[in-house]
């Protein structure tokens, strides 16, 4: 664990966590990213850092100009975690992950789990747009629509209170039992666990659905309401 | 105080430049003081849309460098009374230029113009951000054609990320026969998928590529429907009301998506 007054390191599952200390000014914790990673640059070459920065508030253009720095060093930035729902937004904008499966103890591998961590969900809010990408290690609900060109990744199942036509992979660290749902369920791609299919042909009367898979296909079928 | 409006679109070639054009001729010829900035520097195209290429002395890079006033980087269009452009650069690159840069020169020009216009170039990396950087209106441009309305939604998507939304859509080259043939996206299909506010609706219309060559604004040609278009969208951002053209003859599925806009005001 590596430790400046700024920010905190430590090694979390296949990567590193950046914890940013609450309080701190963006320009000075972004100089100090920059110069502690540059001058062990040999030793984090390769590494895949993710962020967690509290309640601090970033601009899209803020937090691309650090993930730039860091690719010069050969590092990637691949997750942004945050309370602000203004960082929330700029890191799904950037196609970043924006949650963190954090390991458990005696547990080394939690994102190759059989089963979702419980029934932890995040509640999108919005449409989500075509670059945009949410990844959670639990369910995702998406109270909006999901563009072309979005992708929604979930560990348990994918709900789409809306129009999917993006990408959707549910079960994506091996459950077979997710579904995904959807008011309209039109995505370029449907993935559950490690089966995928491409988008059937668009229906003339769009209803709600639900694709799971039965054997090794992905099968749809209309919402039934009754009991 | 003047107003900056950016227009950009993601996709290159669907009409950002001409757009910009026409709507600071538009404007221009509405009595506003308008001066037009074209960002995309190393691929300038906006001094050759307005017939200005040849009195080109400095660009907004000259400005930026502090080779010479922001004054001295401004062309006046002797057509209209008072529209003005700065320059791109030629011979360099998006890299010349920072976000920062270009709110400096943007407050500089609202104290004395009623709208700056930016160019913006396509993609979304340095070019584009510095295109927004100091807007406080951005208008999207698209075809109604599916890989230009997917880079759209992705820039809507980082605009609204940056705070500088909700941005304003143009559809460019609409070609009514190709809609009701069902070979094109109709309007209401690209605001569907987009999901933003409509400012206009520019028919395909080959006196685009006509006066483009001999470097006039299609505005200040009265027979060209896209002209009367373009002119409408500077109406509708003045304030104005502006029921959206008529663009078919007949009667039918457009002018019924027409109508549902018009009820919609």
């Amino acid at each position: 664990m590596a430790r400046s007054g700024i920010f905190e390191i430590k090694g979390i599952g296949d990567g590193l966590l950046v914890t940013v200390k609450s309080g701190a000014e963006w320009q000075a914790v972004h100089t100090a990213l920059r110069n502690h990673f540059s001058e062990r640059a040999a030793f984090f070459k390769g590494a895949r850092v993710a962020l967690d920065l509290g309640t601090m508030p970033l601009s899209a253009k803020e937090l691309e100009a650090l993930r730039a720095d860091l690719e010069r060093l050969g590092i990637e930035l691949w997750a942004v975690e945050a309370e602000s729902p203004k960082t929330v937004k700029a890191a799904r904008a950037l196609g970043l992950a924006t949650r963190v499966p954090r390991p458990e103890p005696g547990k080394t591998k939690p994102r190759r789990a059989a089963q979702p961590l419980g029934e932890e969900a995040i509640l999108v809010r919005g449409a989500l747009r075509s670059g945009m990408r949410v990844e959670f290690a639990g369910h995702v609900v998406v109270l909006g629509n999901v563009h072309a060109g979005a992708e929604v990744v979930a560990g348990g199942n994918i709900i789409v209170w809306g129009r999917l036509r993006g990408l959707a992979h549910a079960g994506a660290w091996g459950n077979r039992e997710a579904v995904v749902c959807a008011l309209e369920l039109s995505p370029t791609q449907l993935r559950i666990a490690d089966v995928i299919a491409a988008s059937p042909a668009e229906q003339a009367a769009p209803q709600p659905e639900i694709a799971s898979l039965k054997g090794n296909q992905v099968v749809a079928e209309p919402w039934d309401t009754s009991p | 105080m003047g107003k900056v409006l950016t227009i950009t679109s993601g996709k290159g070639g669907v009409g950002k430049t001409t757009t910009t054009a026409n709507i600071g001729a538009a404007l221009a010829g509405l009595g506003k003081k308008v001066v037009c900035i074209d960002a995309d520097i190393g691929l300038r195209n906006l001094d050759l849309v307005l017939g200005l290429e040849n009195r080109i002395v400095y660009d907004l890079v000259d400005v930026v460098e502090g080779r010479c006033r922001l004054r001295q980087a401004m062309i006046r269009d002797k057509r209209l009374p008072e529209l003005y452009l700065i320059p791109a650069a030629q011979t360099r690159d998006k890299t010349a230029v920072s976000p920062s840069d270009m709110v400096e020169i943007c407050d500089e020009l609202r104290r004395e113009f009623d709208w700056v216009l930016i160019d913006s170039p396509a993609g979304i990396e340095r070019g584009f951000r510095n295109a927004i950087a100091p807007a406080d209106e951005v208008v999207v441009v698209t075809n109604p054609e599916v890989s230009s309305v997917r880079d759209a939604d992705r820039i809507i998507g980082l605009i609204e990320a940056e705070e500088k939304g909700p941005a304003r859509l143009i559809i460019n080259r609409l070609d009514p026969r190709m809609v009701r043939s069902g070979d094109m996206l109709s309007v209401e299909d690209v605001v569907e998928l987009l999901a933003i506010e409509l400012l206009g609706v520019i028919p395909e219309d080959e006196s685009i590529v006509i006066n483009t060559n001999r470097g006039m604004p299609v505005v200040l040609n009265p027979k060209s429907k896209a002209g009367q278009a373009f002119h409408n969208i500077a109406r509708r951002l003045l304030g104005e009301k502006v029921p959206f053209m008529p663009i078919e003859e007949e009667s039918g599925g457009l002018r019924k998506l027409l109508g549902r806009w018009l009820r919609g005001g």
